[in-house]
Formats: structure tokens, sequence, C-alpha cells
């Protein structure tokens, strides 16, 4: 009798085992696909491995965030930062940063989160530039209902030269309604970026060489 | 600190029941009655925290130092049928009274997903041995006020005149949803602490 | 073959595991916040319900009746490890929000119930039709709730928008909103079966 269960325990392990070896390759594929898909979308085109490349800066904390550097030629065009806050409504968020050689930001991606979806979870696109979707009745009816207009933005802006806080405590971004919260964690994800790849020495020189001079007095600023 | 956060977080923020949506075939089943709620509840609370010391010394003792990870659903599971097989035995022996209370909810628990759901969660959430133990208690309390709560209106809705088709179920699961919608207003409660 | 046909309409309809049996209910209600992830829900499980009642029917002559339980409970969780990794494989966008609730489907008391009840009894045939109506029965009812949160709550039907967002009421993509759509669904049921 337990000779039968431990068979069928046994199959079960040995059965697992094999899908385990044959999936471990494509999880950790996917997972680098991921990542190279993030820093592609929020950094200007580049032809480095910014993963190969990457070194980490530490915060403030203590702990530290890898920065992922990419280059066209030997020129640098931008950095992707991962950073992360702990403070979203449902713990950790984790998110990809890119910056172009400016200070701005290029683009961002949300890697990870728990956030509510409907709420917090619109934090993926929320702080993009507005995109009017025509709604089918819209289309079917061929009028266009005008939505609510909001600053939300962070494309194209500097954390150095706009305040990247919700526009509630005084900042300059304006929060998802009703998720507060996830937008705070968000924009200190985001500032935790801008914070970690200016104070790396990494930042000073590879900034100053690739900086047009013009610019480079409207950074210090 | 950081223990009153998790426990804040669990029992009211995010409660299992009406947050997280685990535990509803219980919770749904067994609170037509007050006295089989709290039965119930406390049930789930000693076998949660039992299951997720053990299995949280098991995914730490064990799998992982074999990286054997891909086996982490299935040791679980069997880990939880068999605690709660032994647990049902050991009480029988040593407090019937305590078995004559929650004897008939104990076979019930295995497939109570709050329990698989909390024993994969803290590995998940990287937390410590006592953090774990502390939001399963959490967790376990947050479930008890939910079921209890619930138990409650229900008694009541047993007097009250129904539609035909709401009877039952639909309209347990719209008091739930109620329930659900007050339980949000404790959103950002933990910002406090 | 009329008897099998009669299972698979019986699983969709008549048992109908959201509806009528009212199994399952944590997966229904955690993942419809989108007719998309409600489906893939759904699939998930009836992939599982379907290889664990062939394996079941198939080896139920060589499990002893003592631990039957305890050899149903690991052949269904090897299936839903199996799942989870081709899951994290292949679609891993997909296994980021359905979450902790892809090695959950281990205790949905659907896949045991149905073990339990219906495949440790009948042969391999009636079993895998059995599997396919009530994995059919639960998909269905799966994306048909995460039809009407989605529409609900976003004005959206897979991702296809009908009216603007803004108009939407939230509260239908929230944990609220799940139970009461939930409720309604099950009372209109009711009352279309009663006829």
């Amino acid at each position: 009798m337990l000779l039968s269960l431990l068979f069928i325990c046994l199959l079960a392990a040995g059965l697992l085992a094999k899908v385990n070896d044959m999936t471990e390759k494509p999880i950790s594929d996917a997972k680098a696909l991921k990542l190279e898909e993030a820093i592609k979308n929020v950094v200007p085109p580049f032809d480095n491995n910014p993963v190969n490349e990457s070194y980490k800066v530490a915060t403030e904390k203590g702990d530290s965030l890898i920065v992922y550097p990419a280059k066209k030629g030997d020129d640098v065009v931008g950095f992707a930062v991962n950073s992360y806050s702990d403070d979203g409504f449902a713990g950790n968020i984790q998110v990809m940063v890119g910056f172009d050689t400016q200070d701005n930001v290029v683009n961002y991606a949300v890697l990870a989160h728990a956030e509510t979806p409907g709420l917090g979870s619109q934090m993926v696109d929320w702080f993009k530039p507005q995109v009017q979707e025509l709604s089918l009745i819209e289309k079917i009816f061929g009028f266009e209902i005008k939505k609510t207009e909001t600053k939300s933005s962070i494309i194209g802006k500097s954390p150095g030269t706009t305040n990247f806080s919700v526009s509630k405590d005084g900042g300059d971004i304006d929060a998802i309604s009703a998720s507060t919260i996830t937008s705070r964690a968000f924009l200190e994800a985001v500032n935790k970026a801008y914070a970690a790849y200016t104070q790396s020495e990494n930042y000073t020189s590879t900034g100053a060489t690739i900086v047009p001079e013009e610019d480079a007095t409207e950074i210090k600023e | 600190m950081e223990y009153i956060g998790i426990i804040i977080v669990a029992i009211f923020v995010n409660n299992v029941v009406l947050a997280q949506f685990l535990g509803i075939c219980p919770f749904l089943g067994v609170s037509k009655k007050v006295d089989t709620a709290i039965g119930m509840s406390a049930a789930v609370t000693f076998v949660l925290t039992i299951a997720t010391i053990v299995t949280f010394l098991l995914q730490k003792g064990l799998l992982e130092p074999f990286g054997l990870q891909y086996l982490q659903t299935i040791t679980f599971i069997l880990v939880i049928a068999s605690l709660v097989q032994m647990v049902e035995i050991v009480i029988k022996k040593v407090s019937p009274p305590l078995y004559q209370a929650l004897g008939v909810f104990l076979p019930l628990i295995t497939t109570n997903c709050v329990i698989l759901g909390v024993a994969i969660l803290v590995i998940q959430k990287d937390f410590t041995l006592l953090s774990s133990v502390v939001y399963a208690v959490a967790t376990a309390a947050g479930y008890a006020l939910a079921l209890i709560i619930f138990s409650t209106i229900r008694e009541q809705l047993a007097l009250t005149k129904v539609p035909k088709a709401m009877q039952g179920v639909p309209i347990a699961l719209i008091t739930a949803g109620i329930l659900a919608m007050a339980f949000m207003g404790f959103s950002g409660i933990e910002q406090v602490f | 073959m009329t008897k099998n046909i009669r299972i698979l309409i019986n699983g969709v309809v008549k048992d109908n595991p959201v509806f009528v049996l009212l199994l399952g209910m944590c997966p229904t209600l955690a993942t419809t916040s989108s007719a998309i992830n409600g489906m893939s829900m759904g699939l998930a499980t009836m992939f599982v319900l379907v290889c664990s009642n062939l394996v079941i029917a198939s080896l139920k002559n060589f499990i002893p009746d003592l631990v039957r339980i305890p050899a149903f409970i690991v052949i269904i969780a090897t299936f839903v490890t199996i799942v989870e990794m081709v899951m994290n494989a292949y679609l891993p966008a997909l296994a980021d929000s359905l979450g902790i609730f892809i090695p959950l489907i281990v205790v949905n008391c659907i896949v045991l119930g149905r073990a339990e009840a219906f495949a440790a009894k009948n042969t391999v045939l009636s079993s895998l039709f059995d599997g396919v109506g009530i994995g059919l029965g639960f998909t269905l009812a799966l994306t048909l709730l995460g039809v009407v949160r989605e529409f609900m709550g976003s004005g959206r039907m897979f991702s296809v928008s009908f009216f603007p967002e803004d108009f939407g009421v939230t509260l239908f993509i929230l944990a609220p909103g799940a139970f009461i759509a939930l409720g309604y669904l099950v009372a209109i049921f009711n009352k279309l079966q009663r006829k």
C-alpha cells in the first residue's frame, strides 16, 4: 500500500525533474529577454550590450542600484537604472528608468509590482504622455469625448529641474486618481534612480565627455 | 515596528478573504452560524501557524540547499495534508473537548487555500521565520475577523425576505462585496505606523 | 458516445462548477479583473483537470483505497507544477498576472472533487469527457465574469475599448466588484435554470 504511494511520488518527482530541466533555460531566457526589452524601451537606440557593462551604484540608504549604460559606438547615449520602492500600496515596486545625457527621462518600464489592478496598476502607463485612444462607441457614432487633462507625464522631464513628487505634496506631477500611495512610491523610485546615477563617479566622467559645452552649464544649475 | 505594520496590513488592509480572495469556499460554506464560524477560525489559526513554520523550515532546510524548488507545490501540499491528519490525531488524544470543537473542521482545512497560499506567500515575500509566523497569525486573525463579521450578518440575513433567485449564495456574495468595500476604507492606514 | 456527450454538456450547464456547484471560488474571484486573465486561469485549470482525470482513471485499479487521497494530491500537484513551469517559460507576463493562483490550483476543490467523485469510479474515456466538460464550464464562467468586470470597470472587452475609461465603474475591477458581479451572475443563472 505504502509502496504504491511511494512509487507514485517517485514517478511524480522524476517527471517534474525532467520538465524542470526542459523549462529551466526558457525561463532564464524569458527573464533575460524581459530585462533587455525593458532597457531597449527606456533609452535611446544603442548598439552595445548594456547588461554586460552594467555596474552598481550605492544609494544613500546603503543599498545599491544597477545602472545599465547605453552606448552608440563609443558615445554614451543614455542610462537605464533599475530602481525600486518598498512603499507601494502592496509593497515592492521595481522600475527601469531611462535617462538621456541631458538628464531627461526618456521612458520607463515597470518591471514588477503587486499594486491593485485597475488602480495602482495604472502606473504602467499613467506617467507617460496621454494617448487619445478612441473607443468603439466614439468610432461608431463619430463623436469624441474629451478626456480629463492631467499633467502626469514624466517623459522628457528631468528630476533636476522638475519637482518629481505628486501635486498633493507640492510637486509637479499629478498622481493617479485614488492611488496617491502608489504614485508617491513610483516617483520615489524614479528620484532614487536619478540620484543614484548622478552621484555615481561614472556619471561625471562620462557625462563630461559627451555633453556639449552649452548644455553642460545648463546641467550645473 | 515592522511587525506592527505586517499585522495591520494582514488583518485590515490586505484581508485574506476580502482583498486577497483566499479561503472563499469555507468563507461561504461555514458562515451560516456564528458558532461554526468561530470553530473554523480557531482551526485555521491553529493549522496555519504550524503549517507556516513547518513549510518555511522545509523550504530553507531541504528544498533550497538541494535546488529542489520546483518540488515546492507538491511538498507543501503533502506536508499540509499530513499535518492536518496529525493535528487531528494529537488533539483527539490530548484534548477531547478541543477535538469536539474543532474536529469537523480539520478535514476541510487541507483544501483551504489560505494555508497553502500563506505558506507560498511568505517564501515569495522573502520573510524571516519570525515575520512569517507574525504574518501567519495576523492573516489568521484577519480571516477570523472577516468570517465572524460575515456570519453575524448572515444570521440576520436568514430572517429577511430575499427575492427567490437571490436566496442563499448570491445574496451572501453581494453582502461579502459590501463588506469588502467597508474594508477598503482601511487602505493606507499602515502608512500611519 | 451520447452518454459521453451528455457528461460534457452536464459539466458546462447542469453541473457548472462556478454557478451551480459553487466550487473553486478563490481563483474565480481573484483572477477575473480582465476577461483574458479569467480565460487563461480557466484554461490552466482545465488542463490540470483533464490530465489528472485521465491519469487517475487509468491508475484507479493500482491505487489502494487507503492512500487514495494522498495519491490523487500528488498527481494533481505534479500537473500543476508542470503548468506553472511551462507558463513561466513561455508566457511570463501571464504567469505574473495570475501569480500565486497558479500553484493554488492544487487546492481547487473542483480538481480533487472530480478526481474523487468521477475519475475514481469511471472509465478513462468518460473521465476525459468529464474533465473537458467541467473544465469548459469553469473556463466559460471565469471568462464571463472577467468580461462583465472588465466591461463595467473600464469599458473594455478583451482589451478592446467600447466606451471611454472615464465612464467605467472602477469598483468592478476591485475586490468588492468581484463579489457583487459574481453574486448577480449566480442569481441570474439560478433564475434561468429554474425555468
